[in-house]
């Protein structure tokens, strides 16, 4: 079984290549954001794992559902599927399963992958396709301009949560440990240096790979602010051991100081790989045809003859 | 009864009573000896109790339509007789335990008790009384013991040899209890069997759809299981490794086909089966293969609704929700097989079409066809042969390149040196989102344009009986067989059938056809005539007369007689 990534950078180094960082840039393009928007420095970083990671844009399909976050395929170089509101994990999937080789990024914001997906986030994780999972965490919904998201704390005052947020926060990270996932992480967008390397870390991994990327909204986030972050976070040390699933947990559920860093990390095989569609011919399904002579033997097991 | 040229079996019992293997073995008794059967079943949505029956149908000539008449009945618990009770005659001989008969049915029909249970409980336990059961039907039509003995202990073969030796005694003891009965006239089979139904298939609905997909191409269907539709997925799955198709049993429909219209963005011939509700969560996904342009084939095995309706029974009432599901306007390909041929050949079309128009194409049929099983002329694969329509793309590739019929070829990532970029927001030729709405008008008018150049594929009706019909039987999708049966019963040398196993778009030739009609009668098995409405909207023609059922039920060849005869007195 080729493991898409791996295999791009296989060939690279045999080729002796060394990709310029500026490859995923798209030149001047308008981006919808507002100024000093999160989402920059997370487009930023992403581009730039990806150069180190040496992976060919060619190669490389980013798959989004709706929002701000899910914009974000549009501003880098490469294949990308922008489909519906809270539906980047399904084709996310698929995409991956009909052809291992290419590597596959589902990334989108926190309303998309929590609350609209919230049901695809859950079973893709215990599918376990081999594919990346950014999720823009700004604890607030952008595009329509100010509302509570899953994550969003209680007491958090919106438009329409007028008295605050009722509701018990969504926290990804538990679940995904408590689903066994794969590779679970939590990063911030105002470190970009170590998140591009845990971004690398969950990119390389095989198997579903979540970052979520805490993220300020400066503008309808005036709770979770930079400095809200900044006075919260700290990274986990060396004394986290990433395979001890019941630490992770702990670590997951923390709520006065939010830990970042990778908290769990357990290889297993990838969902292509269960398939077993791929055990004895690596070609994805668009190179191969009906294979005439099989499908005639099943017909003919209609006879009932045999 | 005596040199009837069919004979109609009614097997009636209990949810995991086994109906379903007596069924399974002797339609293919029957079949392997070389006569014509037919089968098909109503059942309750339930997994055991309650009443389900299943008509068998045996024959001189091909048969493959759902009649009242019960010519056998063989009822397998004290319920039965009463179920299907509306459907009992003079002629009806039943066969089974005297307690299970019951007195009623005793006084008003011949009957031939054969204690199925005890016979079964002798032979190692009542299990095998449903074998008993297949011998005894077997003597009753007269079949060679040797063959049906044979074709028991074959069935059984992967079993323990314990197992296979008492089924074998089971269906020798039916068939031997029979033989000493006073027998009544006419039931052994007078007419010869013939050679050639032994080399042909005998296949349900959903083996039909399920062979027709991997002959178009089919390599990914994502799917949750939904009776009616459920039988597809499971044949996908159950052959998808050695017929390389990936089967995925998502968390849900909307997963299914998001899933489905990825794998077709990378290139995969993609695929859901569902049902009613089930395919009310997948519109969205609908409307999404339309935007994007990626090529999506959806079965839709229709049930009767509202809501959750009734599970296990057949309706043709989601043409309406087929036809306008998804929001904002895109072409989309609707057929709606009658025959099991058709049920092959157009879901492999529907493969075909789907790709060389970058258009969602359904499959519309219902519990009726899925769970009808007749015997029928092999199929050929190759008849069609499978077009990828994938172009390796250049650096400069725009996935919505503007074209003149619209079609933009199609380019998938990995494969070339261009990107591929596709957007469920409006977007440009390259894919990206855009407002500029001189762009979207143009991108409109793009999709639109291949509404109109998948026209000239459109599958033309068929038209049995009369070229100079003055009365016109319209029907579609799975009432193929029951209509035509009906008007060949009826012989009216004025009528004529029109079947379309393509209901959007229709075929230009509609409103001729039914112009030259003085009476026209749509057969449908909806309540609010859907056909018959698409058809004023489309064709700007009106039929006269529409016959619909909605009870849950397929039409039998005595209804649509029936129907037809008063209409036509009316």
């Amino acid at each position: 079984m080729i493991h898409g990534i791996q295999q791009s950078i296989i060939n690279n180094h045999f080729r002796g290549v060394l990709m310029a960082t500026d490859v995923f840039e798209m030149g001047d393009i308008d981006i919808a954001w507002c100024p000093g928007c999160g989402n920059f420095p997370i487009l930023k970083t992403v581009k730039e794992a990806l150069a180190e990671l040496q992976i060919d844009p060619r190669q490389l399909v980013m798959v989004s559902g709706i929002g701000q976050a899910a914009k974000t395929p549009h501003y880098l170089k490469c294949h990308f599927f922008n489909g519906l509101h809270g539906r980047a994990l399904p084709p996310a999937t698929a995409i991956k399963a009909v052809n291992p080789k290419l590597t596959v990024i589902a990334e989108s914001g926190d309303g998309d992958m929590y609350g609209e997906g919230g049901n695809h986030f859950i079973h893709c994780i215990r599918r376990n396709p081999d594919i990346t999972n950014i999720v823009h965490d700004n604890m607030v919904y952008g595009l329509t301009k100010g509302q509570a998201s899953p994550t969003s704390r209680r007491g958090f005052k919106t438009p329409v949560q007028v008295a605050g947020v009722i509701l018990e926060p969504f926290n990804p990270l538990a679940v995904a440990i408590s689903l066994d996932a794969s590779f679970v992480a939590r990063a911030s967008s105002g470190d970009r240096e170590q998140t591009k390397e845990i971004l690398k870390r969950a990119i390389r991994h095989k198997g579903y790979a979540l970052v979520d990327i805490f993220q300020p909204c400066v503008t309808f986030n005036k709770l979770n602010t930079y400095q809200w972050f900044k006075d919260r976070v700290y990274y986990l040390d060396d004394s986290h051991d990433p395979s001890d699933r019941t630490a992770a947990f702990a670590r997951a559920t923390e709520t006065d100081r939010l830990p970042l860093g990778v908290f769990y990390v357990n290889p297993k095989d990838s969902f292509e790989e269960n398939t077993q569609m791929y055990r004895q011919d690596e070609r994805p399904l668009h190179q191969r045809d009906v294979d005439a002579r099989k499908l005639a033997s099943l017909i003919d097991t209609f006879k009932m003859a045999g | 009864m005596a040199n009837r040229r069919d004979v109609s079996i009614v097997l009636c019992g209990q949810a995991g009573q086994g109906v379903q293997t007596v069924e399974t073995l002797l339609t293919r008794i029957l079949k392997i000896a070389g006569y014509h059967v037919f089968a098909t079943k109503e059942y309750m949505s339930r997994v055991r109790g309650g009443a389900n029956s299943t008509t068998i149908r045996v024959c001189g000539k091909r048969v493959s339509a759902l009649v009242d008449r019960m010519d056998v009945l063989v009822p397998l618990n004290a319920g039965a007789v009463a179920h299907v009770a509306e459907r009992l005659s003079p002629q009806t001989v039943v066969v089974g335990e005297r307690e299970v008969i019951g007195d009623e049915a005793v006084e008003s029909n011949r009957t031939l008790a054969v204690p199925f249970t005890e016979i079964a409980s002798q032979i190692g336990g009542k299990i095998y009384s449903n074998v008993v059961a297949v011998g005894a039907i077997a003597g009753l039509l007269g079949l060679d013991p040797d063959a049906v003995v044979g074709y028991v202990r074959r069935y059984f073969a992967r079993k323990s040899e314990e197992i296979v030796a008492n089924n074998v005694k089971a269906v020798r003891a039916g068939y031997d209890a029979i033989g000493k009965l006073d027998m009544p006239d006419g039931l052994r089979l007078s007419f010869k069997p013939s050679a050639k139904v032994r080399d042909e298939l005998l296949l349900s609905g959903a083996e039909a759809v399920g062979l027709g997909a991997i002959a178009g191409g089919c390599n990914f269907v994502s799917s949750y299981p939904m009776s009616p539709s459920t039988g597809v997925l499971a044949f996908l799955a159950q052959h998808g490794l050695e017929q390389g198709v990936l089967a995925e049993q998502a968390e849900d429909e909307i997963a299914a086909i998001n899933m489905a219209i990825g794998a077709s963005y990378a290139g995969a011939r993609a695929m859901v089966t569902t049902s009613g509700g089930g395919f009310a969560l997948m519109t969205e996904g609908v409307s999404l293969a339309g935007m994007l342009e990626c090529p999506v084939v959806i079965h839709l095995a229709q049930r009767p609704g509202p809501a959750t309706g009734l599970p296990t029974r057949t309706e043709q009432a989601d043409l309406e929700l087929a036809l306008y599901a998804g929001h904002g306007e895109f072409p989309r390909i609707l057929f709606a097989p009658g025959t099991l041929e058709q049920a092959f050949y157009l879901t492999q079309k529907a493969f075909d079409l789907a790709d060389k128009y970058q258009v969602p194409a359904f499959v519309l049929t219902d519990q009726h066809l899925m769970d009808s099983y007749y015997n029928l002329k092999a199929f050929d694969p190759v008849r069609t042969k499978v077009q990828k329509h994938i172009v390796k793309t250049a650096k400069d590739y725009r996935r919505y390149e503007l074209t003149k019929n619209g079609i933009s070829p199609r380019g998938i990532p990995g494969y070339g040196s261009g990107l591929v970029a596709v957007d469920s927001d409006e977007h440009d030729e390259q894919g990206h989102i855009t407002e500029d709405l001189d762009v979207r008008v143009a991108m409109v008018d793009k999709r639109l344009a291949k509404g109109e150049a998948l026209r000239k594929d459109i599958v033309r009706p068929e038209l049995i009986g009369p070229k100079d019909y003055k009365r016109l039987v319209i029907c579609w999708g799975s009432t193929y067989h029951v209509v035509k049966e009906a008007l060949g019963e009826m012989g009216r040398t004025d009528t004529a059938m029109l079947h379309y196993s393509q209901v959007y778009p229709l075929h230009p030739s509609t409103a001729d056809l039914i112009g030259k009609a003085r009476k026209t009668v749509v057969v449908e098995g909806n309540a609010t005539g859907q056909f018959r409405k698409l058809i004023r909207l489309h064709a700007g023609v009106d039929a006269t007369e529409g016959l619909v059922k909605y009870d849950g039920l397929g039409f039998t060849v005595e209804d649509v007689v029936e129907g037809l005869t008063e209409i036509a007195e009316g």
